[in-house]
């Protein structure tokens, strides 16, 4: 303790040492043995007769500059507790003379929680005051935080205490400040602040260990307290009402502090408030032995207490008194104060760690989370039923182009930049392309009239709010044609029905794409059978195309209810929103492109489940959201606010807001386009193909997979790259499990050397990096090139 | 790498001394050096020396020492090979018995040193040793065909150096490119930085030296491969165009050697597309590994066309083998060199024998892959060996199958 205690002096405060603890100045020797003397005689003299050491009544003599007074009555009021039940007459021993020298309770009366004036407050923590640290070197900056706490604890009980007031006498408001305000009485604050945090936490048990509590230790408790140390109503008074009421309800702790005694005897120091934070609920002690808990508590009191002064600073008595003190300690109860204390201990032990937490140097952008109740409001919200559709079909067909004359003829484009579209495409000698750069933004896109990614637009029917994923048809961006067929409800082909560009389609993209989109989970298809003013609306070209198309979709696998075909022009804008006037059209009595749009039926995706979103694309918002991604959800919901984990990455981000078709929204829920803005997360950590999910049900990351794929191609142990939207990665069949009966799924063959195209079978696929997959998800199987299988994760 | 000296017996035991010259040798020396050969080679070896006093010094020595084989590690990035092992000979600073990992250098000898022991314990100089040996020792320097790929696609590049017997992947570019969006420029922004960042890798992968005193120097410079779906590796070599017209005009001595080819990724996966790509094939003639890749492209194309004269998988194909349908008139054993790399002798045992055997009673033609090479990849995933069947084997049901 000595040593201890240096340490504390030399920091602060040289002349300390002269004060005669450690200068072996006879003269003050000499006073001391005489105040020792005194002090000693005094406390044997007091009605309760008390012992103490030589040693501690030389510390606490030392403590209070050899104020006798003082001396025992700090000495009085720490045995106070240990011989509980003389503690009535011992406390009456000398109220009159302490309230004249010291009040402690005056002098604390303003403690954090007892609503202290701003300029006391500094004065107390001016003091050199310092709290012991604990085995670990705890800093005291812990004890603000408790202190805080057992504010608001104290309140809560206030309240409480009001609505039971069944009058525990009003002496014992007096007597209730002690342990709170005296710093003589270490074990009785930790109690309490335990007893009050307890309290706060879990409200019910607390008090009713009070009840218990009050009614077994009235008797002892009423009268003598009060008088023992307490501080003479008057310098009380300017905190009198709030103080009796605050005190009321806690009178249960002194008498709990038999209880806990026991365990503060326990002379190893609990770990500091820091260590406990640092470490953990491990190192706390278990609820078995709460007497370190409290002990460690009275560390924390003891910065406002003064009980610093004392020199066993770890337990308080000597060992003496331990054993002594063991002996006079009540028993029982153990158990269930036990229980209802560590509950708080562990609040505030969570309440601590929230509070390193928060030392976190980095800047953390909060984003006000309305808590809405996504669900609902989608069901309360009136909006249109919504349908995305893909666009795909072989290079050149005029995909762009029928959807850019799409898009003119719904007002979605104003004529001026189309017209602008047209000067400039004329301008470089490509002024068929016109309609095409609509969708085709990008620079290389046009320069070579060709689309390369994926484009959305959108407009609106009367009935229907539709989003256009613009699918690129050359065979070497078929990866982006797959991001986009994976967020698309339905599709359009676009087949050219020109002589040769027909035929050639068929060979290429057209059966690609069809069967991509089928093997992506697309149900319906419309074929729009285009440039059929090139072949003068001939009627045979049409059938014979609808037939060979039909037959080989049907064999694709979509229903034939569910394929339909109208002939139109995408340049001319014929049979697309109007009918065709061109005479040679006049055979056609179906239902235009637009029409047939609206057929769709609207589309359910999986709100309940867990969220997951594919990024489709990360890029700079704006100067306000300097890191946006868009994307589809696939299934679940978010709001702004939230929280969300990337994939794989593994990291967390916050969703600042969110757009939906471009509207800013509150809210959003699978099947929607969406761009979420992000907030405290480095845009490293963000890729397209990267999956946004939940923490709570994160999609785990995997480098292998078992897949039941449609062959397309030969399949046998290769190197493929493995798609599903926009994520992209090697990998390869390192297994082919079996070959299976297309209708029934049952094993035809064990461990097929290959396995031709059109044939379904398991494989196991390995890739070279971790990625977000989880069952059931449509993969895509390339290899070189081309398709090779499409199926289901398993 | 040099040959300096060959005593290698009859029976398969002897030395042999050798002399890496450039880095893809120490590829053939991973290859030749097994777990269990003797292995003489400089060393630097820190020596304790512990006084009478009790002080101790610790000094650097250079020693020549001969260590029995235990490990090898090859670093094929670094084109380094450690090799570990318990010393043999006894210097003035060493005892035998101890531990000692030699770093092969560059033009610096070392002696490999095969055995057969009495009871066979050891493999010696096998035929596939020997053939290694021959592969190794680069006669006349006359294949120095090297060139330099660049597999990409939109914020992703692969570089890798194509040498006669591996593929190494140099440097990966990984970078998020903004997508295509309504009235947003930051697509070809995100392009052009991703070009930069490319070309200042391939550059420093490449060592080349772009000073504007270099201009006149006539260092050959390899080919180089662009590759990549779309229009992506053209825009890379417009890009390169662009800066050796402004701003670093040694870039010119790198344009001529350029090749766009076409790629189905960006993934190293399309590699075998590139290499099989008429322009390649002509820089690259009748190298090695052209010819591993026709021949696996042989081979998957009869598997494709279930002829059922081809087989793969270990078990399958020595089956067919023991059938006699790899023997005279087309029958060829493919095999990874993984196999021979294995630490069980008689792993190795099992695949020498067999690739002797085809060779030399079935009198089929065998031709050994370099795993590190992209065929060998494909090979690999096959299970290491594969074999074009003079006539059509039936598919007979295994069923329970090793691995």
């Amino acid at each position: 303790m000595s040593k201890h205690r240096m340490k504390n002096v030399s920091y602060d405060d040289d002349d300390y040492e002269d004060d005669g603890y450690d200068s072996p100045d006879p003269e003050e020797q000499e006073f001391l043995q005489q105040c020792t003397a005194a002090v000693l005689q005094r406390l044997r003299a007091g009605h309760p007769s008390v012992t103490a050491t030589k040693e501690e009544v030389q510390d606490s003599l030392w403590h209070y500059y050899n104020d006798v007074e003082k001396s025992v009555n700090y000495l009085r009021g720490k045995r106070e507790k240990e011989v509980k039940k003389q503690q009535a007459s011992a406390a009456s021993q000398k109220p009159k003379d302490q309230v004249a020298h010291f009040s402690a309770a005056d002098f604390f009366r303003d403690c954090p929680w007892l609503n202290v004036p701003a300029q006391r407050k500094a004065d107390i923590l001016v003091e050199p005051l310092y709290p012991r640290l604990g085995l670990l070197g705890g800093a005291p900056d812990g004890g603000g935080k408790v202190s805080k706490l057992a504010a608001l604890a104290a309140a809560r009980k206030k309240k409480e205490g009001e609505k039971a007031t069944s009058g525990p006498e009003v002496s014992s408001t007096s007597q209730q400040e002690r342990p709170e305000t005296t710093p003589p009485e270490p074990r009785g604050a930790p109690l309490s602040l335990r007893e009050r945090l307890a309290a706060s936490g879990k409200p019910s048990k607390p008090s009713e260990s009070n009840d218990r509590l009050r009614s077994l230790g009235k008797p002892g408790l009423s009268a003598p307290s009060p008088a023992q140390n307490q501080p003479s109503p008057g310098p009380e008074k300017p905190t009198g009402p709030s103080m009796s009421e605050l005190t009321q309800p806690i009178v249960a702790e002194p008498k709990e502090t038999p209880e806990d005694q026991q365990p503060a005897l326990d002379i190893r120091a609990s770990p500091s408030t820091f260590a406990s934070a640092i470490v953990g609920e491990a190192a706390a002690p278990t609820s078995a032995e709460p007497s370190h808990l409290h002990s460690n508590s009275v560390d924390l009191l003891g910065i406002y207490g003064q009980n610093h002064a004392e020199p066993f600073d770890f337990a308080g008595p000597s060992p003496d008194d331990v054993v002594i003190n063991a002996q006079n300690t009540a028993k029982g109860f153990k158990s269930k104060l036990a229980a209802s204390k560590s509950a708080g201990d562990k609040k505030a032990h969570a309440e601590l760690a929230n509070g390193v937490n928060g030392l976190s140097v980095e800047e953390k952008v909060t984003v006000k989370s309305k808590n809405l109740d996504v669900l609902a409001e989608y069901k309360k919200s009136t909006r249109k039923k919504s349908a995305n559709f893909v666009v795909i079909g072989h290079v050149d067909a005029g995909k762009s182009t029928l959807m850019g004359r799409l898009l003119a003829d719904q007002g979605a484009i104003d004529q001026r930049t189309l017209d602008k579209y047209r000067r400039e495409a004329e301008k470089i000698g490509k002024g068929s392309f016109a309609l095409a750069w609509v969708l085709d933004q990008g620079s290389e896109e046009r320069a070579r009239g060709v689309t390369i990614d994926i484009a959305t637009n959108k407009f609106e029917t009367d009935t229907t709010a539709f989003t256009i994923v613009d699918a690129p048809g050359h065979r070497d961006f078929v990866p982006n044609m797959i991001a986009g067929a994976s967020q698309a409800d339905f599709a359009v082909l676009v087949i050219d029905s020109s002589v040769g560009k027909f035929e050639s389609g068929l060979k290429g993209q057209t059966k690609e794409h069809a069967l991509l989109v089928r093997s992506m989970g697309v149900q319906k298809i419309i074929v729009a059978v285009n440039k059929m003013d090139a072949v003068q609306w001939d009627q045979g070209r049409f059938e014979e195309i609808e037939q060979q198309i039909s037959s080989f979709l049907t064999t694709a696998g979509f229903q034939a209810k569910n394929i339909s075909f109208v002939p139109c022009s995408g340049v001319l804008g014929d049979n697309i929103t109007r009918r065709s006037d061109d005479s040679h059209a006049s055979w056609y009595t179906g239902r235009t492109l637009i029409e047939e749009l609206e057929t769709s039926e609207p589309y359910t995706h999986a709100l309940e489940k867990p969220l997951r979103m594919t990024i489709g694309d990360v890029f700079r918002g704006g100067v306000q959201n300097p890191l946006a991604i868009s994307g589809r959800l696939d299934s679940g919901s978010l709001q702004t606010g939230d929280p969300i984990l990337t994939m794989p990455s593994g990291e967390t981000a916050t969703v600042r807001s969110v757009e939906v078709d471009s509207e800013p929204s509150d809210w959003a829920v699978a099947g929607q386009n969406v761009v979420l803005n992000l907030a405290n997360i480095d845009p490293v950590h963000l890729r397209s193909g990267d999956v946004v999910c939940r923490a709570s049900s994160p999609i785990p990351n995997i480098t292998t997979f078992t897949a039941k794929v449609l062959a397309f191609e030969h399949l046998m142990p290769m190197l493929v790259d493995v798609h599903r939207g926009r994520l992209h990665v090697p990998g390869r069949i390192s297994k082919l499990v079996a070959s299976l009966d297309k209708a029934s799924g049952a094993p035809i063959k064990k461990r097929p050397k290959i396995v031709a195209p059109g044939t379904v079978a398991r494989v196991v696929v390995e890739m070279e990096q971790a990625v977000p997959l989880e069952a059931p998800t449509r993969v895509v199987l390339r290899a070189s090139g081309s398709t090779v299988a499409a199926g289901l994760l398993e | 790498m040099r040959l300096i000296k060959n005593k290698i017996e009859h029976g398969g035991s002897g030395t042999v001394t050798l002399s890496p010259e450039e880095p893809e040798d120490m590829w053939h020396a991973y290859n030749l050096i097994r777990p269990g050969d003797l292995l003489r080679a400089s060393a630097i070896r820190r020596v304790t020396n512990v006084q009478d006093t009790g002080s101790t010094t610790s000094s650097r020595v250079h020693l020549t020492l001969e260590i029995r084989v235990k490990n090898l590690d090859f670093d094929p990035q670094s084109s380094q090979l450690h090799v570990s092992g318990q010393i043999m000979n006894e210097t003035s600073h060493t005892k035998i018995g101890q531990y000692h990992t030699l770093d092969l250098e560059l033009n610096r000898n070392f002696t490999l040193e095969k055995e057969i022991g009495a009871d066979g314990e050891g493999v010696g100089w096998d035929s596939i040793a020997v053939e290694m040996l021959k592969d190794a020792v680069d006669e006349g320097g006359k294949r120095r065909a090297e060139a330099v790929a660049v597999v990409m696609q939109d914020g992703l590049a692969h570089i890798c150096f194509i040498g006669q017997f591996q593929t190494i992947l140099k440097q990966k570019v990984e970078m998020s490119v903004p997508r295509k969006r309504q009235g947003g420029g930051d697509h070809d922004k995100g392009m052009n930085k991703f070009y930069r960042v490319t070309l200042e890798t391939l550059l420093r992968q490449m060592e080349f030296n772009t000073s504007i005193t270099s201009g006149n120097n006539n260092e050959a410079v390899r080919p180089v491969l662009l590759a990549s779906p779309g229009f992506v590796a053209a825009g890379f070599q417009k890009y390169i165009q662009s800066e050796a017209a402004t701003t670093t005009p040694a870039l010119k001595r790198l344009l001529p050697s350029i090749v766009v080819v076409h790629s189905a990724s960006g993934y190293m996966n399309s590699l075998a597309e590139v290499l099989q790509s008429p322009a390649v094939k002509a820089i690259l003639a009748d190298t090695k590994y052209a010819r591993e890749t026709k021949l696996m492209d042989d081979f998957l194309e009869q598997l494709r066309k279930e002829t059922n004269k081809a087989t793969y998988g270990p078990r399958e194909v020595e089956s067919a083998v023991d059938q006699g349908a790899v023997g005279r008139g087309g029958g060829v054993l493919i095999v990874s060199n993984r196999l021979f790399r294995s630490q069980d002798v008689a792993e190795r045992k099992r695949w020498v024998s067999l690739v002797d055997r085809v060779r030399d009673v079935e009198g089929g033609e065998v031709r050994v892959l370099s795993s590190d090479h992209e065929s060998g990849k494909r090979l690999d995933g096959l299970g290491g060996i594969a074999a074009l069947l003079t006539f059509p084997i039936p598919e007979e049901e295994l069923d329970s199958d090793e691995e």
